[in-house]
Formats: structure tokens, sequence, C-alpha cells
């Protein structure tokens, strides 16, 4: 009986608002395991598609940034509690993606999220300050989401790699707008399916499958993106991002290049990065 | 003060309740207790070595919840042996990051059965279910959570010292917070590397054990949590025994002094938060409202119960009047009585001995000469409970103005200047909290520069957060408990000046 039993097969789609379309384009492509077989069509997004993507992470921002610091903590520490239940299905894609070791990957890839999660509700006290500056004033420095960002993910290592860029971007109160890995985005569209019931809001995170020299133009050119990470970005395009980063003083940021396993890979300066810092003064007198 | 007086003789008028309520128990169902628990050692309960058992009560019945272990000697040795070996076999080498994970199950687990937990501290210790359930639980669960976040990144608390465990912690928690205090020990000695012998309260030991429960289903290595219960003669063998690294207790000052001597020259390291007299300072210009309700639940949260109470009201003079005027009125809507109604304000007295206490202490003020005022109010008749009291006419050297009442009692004193005011708040050995009550910001920072206490609350009180620090000046202790500073008191740090 299960020997007759036809699987059914997942649809991979975008990630907008908390919802699952299809390209408003209607176009999709050929996603392939690294043995050439034919893995599913995924959704190539269009510029409409980024842009209504850009607008839901702008619209979701403002109450995930209001959260409690430890509220969003628990949050990604739910997206972790999840992976776990997930991960044969991540193992598989990523062994299709030609992994060496797809459970290493995703152990390190839940462990990322569990560590960021720690971040949420510590950062401020790491990397804030007091400052006591020569007069009767109280003076400090608190970092701050900035607000919409762009992320590029890395082309290879298609979980952690995202994993390592999307988790700091989101703990501090930043939603983003996510490029996936062009060949290999599978296990970013599981991830999309992990995250929608996992608490994260509708909007904080968006995911778009595409090619990536269509859609990196339209990204770094936005003018209500604030930062863009762009470790995915080819190189040869890396110095057009950053002429249209000027237009709106976008933030540019990128993965250091290291082994994306090793500890070099995570930082709270990752999360500081895509932060703004304020400084308040207030005078002190009876 | 004449002024005061002659407002006293005026108004004597009664304060009728504005509303009766229908009763609105919760359910102890949720509540399974056993007849009779063992010491938790080595990851499991067993049975005492001293062969000794006391009943922890319910102080609003006085009815027995069940029986507890006391630990003896050979007991608690067994403990800190266990403790020992875990750290050196399991816990001390695991990787923060996996270390993190057994405290964020922990974390999980309380939040999972937060109900349990809430309705079972209000029986065994007599708080109102609202606060048990409101305040207790959730920040119990937050304090794991937060401190399973450090345990795999201690090098960015402490850069440049590469930070170690101290190895086993022995800690001696109070009556009032029962699952809180073994929270805010645990968490952050576990988040560091050590491995613990806990000594929960003698009158509240219930929900430690419970916890203990959560730390075998959370399937930590054996004696990484031990829990040995009892009452001072236990605790002093859990803080003197000489294979324990680090002390950490919270309780009365008198105690605290008395272990600072005993571990004299032994070298362990020690934290201790005592009591506390704090002044809740309302100047003239306070949103009087809102004042009110900050110095009632200042000092009637938890029946006054807490080291931070806000014990002592300082007024200035112009509000005075028609401040006492609404705390009264204030007063008169409290809810006395059983601790798992949902509408009640004020619980039980944790026991028979505390409730002695307050009312040794508040006779001594009315016969130093201070006014007493109670509401009307029925208590039930069995049980141990007091009236919320304020006192007015109270002078600085009347005793319940100088004691650590841990009643629902207030002391209402005067002041004209802010310098007054910081002059009589620091007036008292104590320095744990103090609250300020103004609208003017930088009112606010120049009197909590002056406050000599570890924590000042201005335009709020009795606010904790597991990110925030907690701790005393003076004879109300030290070291922090909360926070990054948290941290510190659990470890030993290589480098230069270490």
């Amino acid at each position: 009986m299960s020997e007759q039993r036809v699987p059914v097969r997942r649809t991979a789609k975008l990630f907008i608002g908390g919802e699952f379309p299809r390209s408003e384009s209607g176009r999709s492509y050929e996603v392939h395991a690294h043995d050439g077989r034919l893995l599913a069509w995924a959704a190539r997004a269009s510029r409409k598609d980024l842009r209504d993507a850009v607008r839901a992470a702008r619209t979701a921002q403002g109450e995930w940034g209001a959260r409690t610091a430890s509220n969003r903590g628990q949050i990604l520490y739910r997206v972790a509690e999840l992976m776990e239940g997930r991960r044969r299905q991540f193992e598989e894609e990523l062994a299709d993606t030609g992994a060496a070791d797809p459970a290493r990957g995703v152990s390190a890839s839940i462990d990322r999220w569990v560590w960021y999660a720690g971040w949420a509700d510590k950062v401020h006290q790491v990397l804030g300050a007091t400052n006591p500056v020569a007069g009767p004033y109280f003076n400090f420095t608190i970092p701050e989401p900035t607000g919409v960002v762009g992320i590029v993910a890395p082309q290879d290592q298609a979980l952690l790699g995202l994993v390592s860029r999307l988790a700091p971007a989101i703990v501090s109160g930043n939603a983003v707008v996510v490029l996936a890995s062009e060949n290999a985005p599978l296990p970013a569209v599981t991830l999309t399916e992990v995250v929608a019931t996992s608490d994260v809001p509708g909007g904080v995170i968006n995911v778009l499958t595409g090619f990536t020299r269509e859609l990196v133009p339209w990204l770094a050119g936005h003018m209500d993106v604030n930062a863009i990470d762009i470790s995915g970005v080819p190189e040869d395009m890396r110095a057009d991002v950053e002429v249209q980063s000027a237009e709106n003083v976008k933030r540019v940021v990128r993965a250091n290049g290291d082994d994306v396993f090793s500890p070099a890979a995570q930082s709270p300066y990752l999360v500081t990065a895509l932060m703004e810092f304020k400084t308040v003064w207030h005078p002190k007198g009876a | 003060m004449a002024k005061i007086e002659r407002r006293e003789r005026e108004a004597p008028e009664r304060r009728e309740p504005v509303w009766e309520y229908a009763t609105a128990p919760e359910s102890s169902d949720i509540v399974r207790l056993e007849g009779r628990y063992g010491l938790f050692i080595g990851g499991e309960f067993v049975e005492p070595k001293s062969g000794t058992y006391f009943e922890s009560i319910n102080p609003a019945t006085e009815e027995p919840l069940a029986e507890v272990a006391e630990a003896g000697p050979e007991d608690v040795d067994l403990a800190v042996n266990a403790a020992r070996e875990a750290h050196e076999k399991h816990w001390r080498d695991l990787p923060g990051t996996e270390r993190a994970k057994f405290i964020f199950r922990i974390a999980r687990a309380l939040q999972e059965r937060a109900r349990e937990f809430a309705v079972l501290e209000s029986m065994d210790g007599g708080k109102p279910i609202k606060e048990s359930r409101d305040v207790d639980l959730p920040l119990a669960a937050a304090h794991f959570f937060y401190y399973a976040g450090w345990a795999d990144k201690l090098e960015y608390a402490f850069p440049n010292r590469r930070p170690h465990p101290l190895g086993v912690a022995g800690q001696v928690i109070p009556w009032n917070f029962p699952i809180l205090m073994a929270a805010w020990k645990i968490a952050p000695a576990l988040a560091t590397g050590n491995t613990v012998v806990l000594k929960p309260a003698e009158t509240t030991p219930l929900t430690a054990l419970l916890l203990a429960q959560v730390v075998q289903d959370a399937e930590l290595p054996p004696g990484v949590v031990n829990i040995v219960t009892g009452a001072g003669e236990t605790g002093s063998l859990v803080v003197t025994h000489p294979d324990v690294n680090k002390v950490a207790f919270t309780g009365s000052t008198e105690v605290g002094k008395v272990i600072r001597r005993a571990l004299a020259g032994t070298g362990k390291r020690l934290t201790l938060e005592l009591g506390g007299k704090a002044a809740n300072i309302v100047f003239d210009d306070a949103p009087l409202d809102q004042a009110v309700e900050g110095v009632i639940n200042g000092i009637f949260f938890n029946q006054g119960h807490v080291c931070c109470a806000g014990s002592r009201l300082l007024v200035q003079e112009p509000v005075f009047e028609p401040l006492l005027d609404k705390l009264k009125d204030r007063l008169q809507t409290l809810r006395v009585g059983d601790p798992l109604d949902k509408n009640t304000d004020i619980g039980a007295i944790n026991s028979r001995q505390q409730l002695q206490k307050i009312e040794e202490l508040v006779a001594s003020g009315v016969q130093e000469g201070a006014e007493m005022y109670q509401p009307e109010c029925t208590l039930p008749e069995r049980g141990f409970w007091f009236r919320p009291t304020l006192f007015t006419n109270v002078s600085q050297s009347h005793r319940i103005a100088r004691e650590e009442i841990f009643g629902p009692v207030l002391s209402i004193l005067t002041f004209r200047t802010p310098a007054e005011a910081v002059e009589k708040a620091n007036n008292t050995p104590y320095g744990l909290s103090a609250g300020v009550w103004t609208d003017k910001g930088s009112r606010i920072l120049w009197m909590a520069e002056r406050m000599e206490a570890g924590v000042v609350w201005a335009n709020t009180f009795n606010r904790f957060d597991p990110s925030s620090p907690f701790g005393g000046y003076k004879e109300s202790g030290f070291g922090r408990e909360g926070g990054l500073h948290g941290l510190e008191p659990y470890l030993d740090f290589d480098g230069a000046g270490e």
C-alpha cells in the first residue's frame, strides 16, 4: 500500500507579509539538485514582488521594533524550536544542495537562532553606554533598529549562510526582505514555513526567490530600504550596489568571508551593524 | 507637625468599602501534592539520612500541605558531593551553547506549567494568586530565559578576562518569593557553569521541589541542581560546608552578618541580599493618583514581605494632607483574604512567627506615639492575617521608622526640601531601594544620584526585570543579582588584576 502511495509535492512560493503568494509576474524557474535532478519550480520574483515585500516589511517593522527585547528573544528561540522539529526536511534539502554534512548544517543553524535569541535583551547592555559627560547631565546611548534591511543571502550555505545574516538583522527589531540563494532556494523556502508558524509577525521576514542579478539593483535602489546586506551579491555588482545605496544613504554590510561554521561568523557586532546609536541628554538638578 | 495633628483630630470619618466583590477562587485542582517530599540530590528524590521531616502548612488555613525532609549534615554532604561531581564530570566542561539549551528548557517548562506553580506558590506562601500568577512566575521563567542566553556569551560580558566558573554554589533563599528567588539564584549559577545546592525556606519549600521535577524533566545532568530542604540549621550547613565555593544568601541582615562571620577566612565568595527600609519620596509636583498607586504597591505588594518595600513614605509637606486622604481611600478598597481568590490584594502573612513580629513592631509604633490607621475589613477566622496599616506622626527615631517590619505597615514622615528628603531617606543602615515621585526629570536624576540605594525607582515602584541588576548598599548587602552584573559573583577570571 505504502509503496503505491504518491507523495504530495510542495509548491515553493514567495513569503511576503506573512502570506505565500506566487510571483505576481507568473514566472518561475527550475531548481536542480547538485546531481542535476529537478527539485522544484521556484517562484521568480519580479520588481513588483520586491516592492510589495519592502512595503510589508515597513508596515511590520514598527510593531516588531516596539516589542520588548525579551519577547523578540523568545520568538527567535521559537524559530529554533520549530526548526528542530523539521530538521529531517532541512537535512534532505541541504543534501540536495551537495552539502557535505547536512546534519551539521542544520544543527548549526538551529543553534545560531538560539545564540541570537539570547542577544535580544543583552546587546544594549554590552554595546550601549552611559556616558560620564563633564556637566550636570545624565547621558546615555542606546542602540535602536535601523528599520528595513535588504538581505542578499549568501549563494552557498543555503541555510546556515542565510540564518547567520537573518537572525542578527531581525533580533533588534528590524524587518527584512531576503533574496534567497538563487541556485539553492529551497532551504530558505522551508525556513519561511517555519517562520510563518513561529510567532514572528507577518512582514518581519519576507523572502523572495528568483534571479539575484535581476533583483539586486531594485533592492539596492529602493528608497524605503535602510540597509542592505550584500553577502550574496556577485563581486562584479558590489560597487554598483554601493553607488545605488548612496541615494538614501543605505548602510551596506557584508559577511566577513570566514567559514560560516566558525565562531567568527556570529557576533553581537553583526546586530549593531544594523542598528542606530541614539544618545540622550537630560539635566540633573533639584 | 502641629498642622498634621489637627487634621487627624478633624477627620476621623468612616470610609466605607466602595464595592463588595463576589469570590473568584482559583481552583487548586491543578496542584498534585505528594504527601511527603524527599531531598533532591544527584537528580533524584531521596529519603533524608537525618530521618526527620517537617510540615509545610498553608498560612491561609493553617492546614498542612505536605511533609518535607529536613536535611542534616550527612544529607548536605551528599548534596555538595553530588554538585561537585556534576561540576567536574559534566557541567564545567559542557560548551556554553549546550548549557544554554538546558537552561532554556527550564524556562520553557516554567512557562508551560506556570499556573500549577502559581497556585502552589499561593497555597504554600500565602501570596495573592494574582501576584504569583502575574509577577512571580513570569519573572522566574524570564530569569531563566535571560541567563540561558548568557551561558555562551560570557566573553562578551567580561572582555579580555577569560571567565570561568567557581564550582559549587551554596544558596539559601527566603520565603517571600520562593520560586522567583530560586530562579534568581539558580539561573546565573548554571549559566556561568557552576552547580548548585539550594536551600529553600522552611515555610515555603514546595515550589522549589516542583522545580526539582522540572530539572529532572529537562534532563539536566544529575547533581547540577540539588535542593535540600530544612530550617536555619540546614542553611547553616550549606553555607559553611568546606566544599562549597560560593555562597549566595537572601534573607535578613541579622543572618547575613552571621554568615559573613562564619565564612571569614575561608576564601569563599559571598553575595548577600539582605533587609531594607526603603524611602518612597513624594514631591509636591508628583502626579498624586499615580503616586498613591505606587505607594500602595510599594508597601502592600506581597503583604509587605518585600525586602525592597517602600516602607517609609516621605511626603513633601504641601501634599501631605491630600495624599494621606487618597491613601486612606485606597486602603479601604484593598481586599484582604483568601490568597487563591483572584480579587485578593493582600493575602496571608507567611507564618505565625512573622505575624507576631509584625504585631510586636506595630504595638511599638503605637506605644512610641505614632498614630495608627487601619481600614475596616473582616479577616478570615483561621490563618495568619494583618490589616493594611498606616502610621502618621512618625519620627525618625521610632522603631517603625528604623526597623524592617516585613509586613503591610507603612510609616509616613514629611519633609520640606529636596535636601531634607535626601537626608531622611539615607538615614538608615539599609540601602536596598528608594522611590522618587516628581514630574521633574532633572530632580529624579538629582535624587537618584544622592540615594544610598542599589535600586531607585522613579514614578514607579517594585519593578523587576531579569536584565536589571538588583542589590543593596550598606547593610542591605553586597553583590548584584540580575542583568550583566549578576554574572560576576559566579565567576573567576584569568588575567590582570585577578
